[in-house]
């Protein structure tokens, strides 16, 4: 179906069902029930689980099949939401062309980067891009650009936000926040059934749909021609040259389709909350989407999207456990011992969430090397060689 | 005219001469085997063909067209397909897959973007590769991952990927050193039957001189990066100074 071969369909059905249920599947817990907690089906965070997605899809696209690690990501995370900012500030809060100049913008920042950093491989590679990127945040956080052509670019650390003198030329009547030709993003259905109560918001909806054409663009690649090259150039660059291709172009077209795909992601952060920052652009945020991509199984289709996900839920939901949250659950244990517990998790929780990031992300490098995604691998095969004993020693007694 | 023309070539390592006024033309159709000791330059003579080193003197044409400063790749493109003295495969690809790429390379050129076009609208694409596969007696293996392959077989598969791009030039770089004496002779008959059956030229550079025997029309035999002799295999057995300057040494 639409040129997939069956397991990729599946897969891509797959995603578009985690897609579509997630405002379920993330609220599974009752309301009022003390795992509640636990649930994260609240607007900000599924919004950011798609928009990860993405950037963690696009990434992919590059790190995955070439085997070039970009190191300076971000950037274009950063360009497409000030570039998304400033379309609603000049037109109107319509995102369709904030979206658009956003995935443009992107683009060009990135032929200019690639262009340059693809002149080296390896750890140089690397190295250029994260000083592309650094720059490129000392600029952004100074309004560097800005200051030199006597207006204000980037606004510097306060960040780029709408004021109501901004010139938005189409606003007329319209909406005053985020839209889609009228259909606000911070529109939202809420749904109780019984204890449950499930949120559908809109914006959430359209970052999930962005991310299952995404996703299905990254399958047609991975399976095109391109993409064969593509991995040709992470396998053996020398036999490639000498069978007559240029890898230059297509690692960099690999670049620059990467980084359109995080001004997609930039675009729409701002697109949920119209602000642009320059941390955005710090190198940290390079670094998460590294992680996310090797954490869900860099190379594969999926793991990215679980790799963002993943880290997204960690980090919105494992750092609010606060002290108070931990004596609660360990209130059952005699206190000495409540006090330990809550000591111990205390170094897992809160602020110390980047710890837990940190084990979780050592024990899946050590232990599968080919991240969540060979993990699940390994689950079915032995899930299947049990069903397949089983079906083995019904028979013999048969015979 | 030869369809490779090597004139006046000098190539300096620092203080070594690694090739001096090194002049050879090879024959169309023909299988030209470059021979010499260890060091004696060869290697680096090959380099200078396929864009890897560029001569500091001297003048390198191939089929009338300078590929002094050429890419590699461009290289390729003109016609000129080589083969490397340790195999170099996709190993992470599977059989199949590296020959898709020698066939997209030969179709499209060194670039064209077809991130989207769809593997199964490539049918000519794929007959092709299998074909090729089928011809070397591979395509059991099609779908094998290339680097798990015995040393034999990559070199099989690299000279099945060169051949599929109907190159008019052959480079190899001694083909079957570090090869067991059946994969040798494998790999013998199957050049043998590549040279009978196309219209291709053929250098070679190898150590083992059943090989060189078995195929070579004219040798070259290349001493301290200098051409000692050029004959027919035959004058090249009885020569003297050949003796002296490699078999003698060899001995
Ligand atoms: N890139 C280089 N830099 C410096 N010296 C080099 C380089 N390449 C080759 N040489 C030197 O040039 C000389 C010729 O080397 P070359 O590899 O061409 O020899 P060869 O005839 O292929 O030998 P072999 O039979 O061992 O492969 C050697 O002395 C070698 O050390
Ligand atoms: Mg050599």
């Amino acid at each position: 179906m639409l040129g997939l071969n069956k397991k990729d369909t599946s897969l891509l059905m797959f995603v578009v069902a985690l897609s579509l249920f997630a405002p379920i599947i993330l609220n599974i817990f009752p309301k009022d029930s003390g795992f509640a907690f636990f649930n994260g089906g609240y607007p900000d965070l599924m919004q950011r689980f798609a928009i990860f997605g993405i950037f963690a899809i696009g990434f992919n696209i590059l790190f995955g099949l070439t085997g070039y690690l970009s190191f300076g990501h971000a950037a274009f995370l950063g360009v497409g939401s000030y570039a998304a900012v400033w379309m609603f500030k000049l037109l109107n809060y319509n995102i369709l062309p904030a979206l658009i100049l956003s995935v443009v913008v992107a683009g060009l920042v990135s032929v200019v980067i690639g262009w340059i950093s693809l002149r080296r491989s390896g750890i140089y590679f690397s190295i250029l891009t994260l000083a592309f990127a650094q720059m490129m945040y000392a600029i952004a956080y100074s309004d560097l650009f800005g200051r030199w052509m006597g207006i204000t670019l980037t606004n510097g650390e306060t960040g780029l936000q709408i004021y109501n003198n901004d010139p938005q030329i189409l606003l007329g009547n319209g909406p005053t926040s985020p839209h889609l030709f009228g259909l606000e993003m911070g529109a939202r259905k809420v749904l109780s059934i019984g204890p449950w109560e499930f949120v559908f918001p809109v914006g959430y909806y359209l970052c999930a749909i962005l991310l299952i054409l995404s996703f299905y663009l990254s399958i047609r690649i991975f399976r095109s021609p391109f993409g064969l090259m593509l991995r040709a150039i992470k396998s053996n660059q020398t036999r490639m040259s000498y069978t007559g291709l240029n890898s230059k172009p297509y690692t960099l077209a690999a670049f620059v389709i990467s980084g359109m795909y995080a001004g997609l992601a930039g675009g729409l952060l701002a697109a949920m909350d119209p602000l642009a920052g320059a941390e955005r652009m710090y190198w940290t945020e390079s670094g998460a989407v590294v992680i996310m991509t090797i954490l869900g199984g860099v190379g594969t289709l999926i793991g990215p999207i679980l790799g963002a996900g993943t880290i997204k839920y960690m980090e919105n939901i494992i750092s609010k456990m606060n002290e108070k949250l931990l004596h609660d659950w360990f209130s059952f244990l005699p206190e000495s011992l409540e006090y330990a517990m809550v000591w111990l998790a205390s170094w897992f929780t809160g602020e110390g969430w980047h710890m837990t990031q940190g084990v979780l992300f050592m024990l899946v490098i050590i232990f599968l090397p080919g991240g969540l995604v060979q993990g699940g691998q390994k689950l079915a095969s032995r899930f299947r060689r049990n069903k397949a004993d089983d079906t083995a020693t019904n028979a013999t007694p048969a015979e | 005219m030869g369809i490779l023309e090597v004139k006046n070539v000098n190539k300096r390592f620092g203080g070594l001469q690694a090739l001096g006024d090194v002049n050879l033309s090879v024959k169309e159709n023909s299988c030209h085997a470059i021979i010499g000791p260890n060091g004696a330059g060869k290697s680096t003579l090959l380099n200078c063909f396929v864009g890897k080193l560029i001569p500091d003197t001297g003048s390198v044409m191939f089929d009338g067209q300078s590929v002094l400063g050429r890419t590699p790749y461009e290289i390729n493109q003109m016609g000129i397909s080589r083969v490397f003295q340790t195999p170099e495969i996709f190993g992470d690809l599977t059989v199949l897959e590296n020959m898709l790429i020698a066939c997209f390379a030969k179709r499209d050129g060194a670039f064209r973007m077809h991130a989207v076009e769809n593997m199964h609208n490539e049918r000519d694409i794929v007959e092709k590769a299998e074909h090729m596969l089928e011809e070397m007696g591979m395509i059991d293996q099609k779908d094998d991952h290339s680097a798990s392959m015995s040393r034999g077989n990559k070199r099989r598969l690299e000279i099945a990927m060169c051949l599929s791009q109907d190159p008019r030039l052959l480079l190899l770089d001694e083909p079957t050193a570090g090869m067991a004496r059946a994969d040798t002779n494998n790999t013998i008959d199957l050049l043998k039957q590549i040279k009978d059956e196309r219209d291709i030229t053929i250098a070679i550079i190898e150590h083992d001189m059943h090989v060189v025997f078995s195929l070579a029309d004219r040798i070259t035999v290349l001493a301290q990066g200098t051409p000692l002799v050029e004959d027919d295999p035959e004058n090249i057995k009885g020569n003297p100074k050949v003796r002296e300057a490699y078999l003698g040494e060899a001995a």
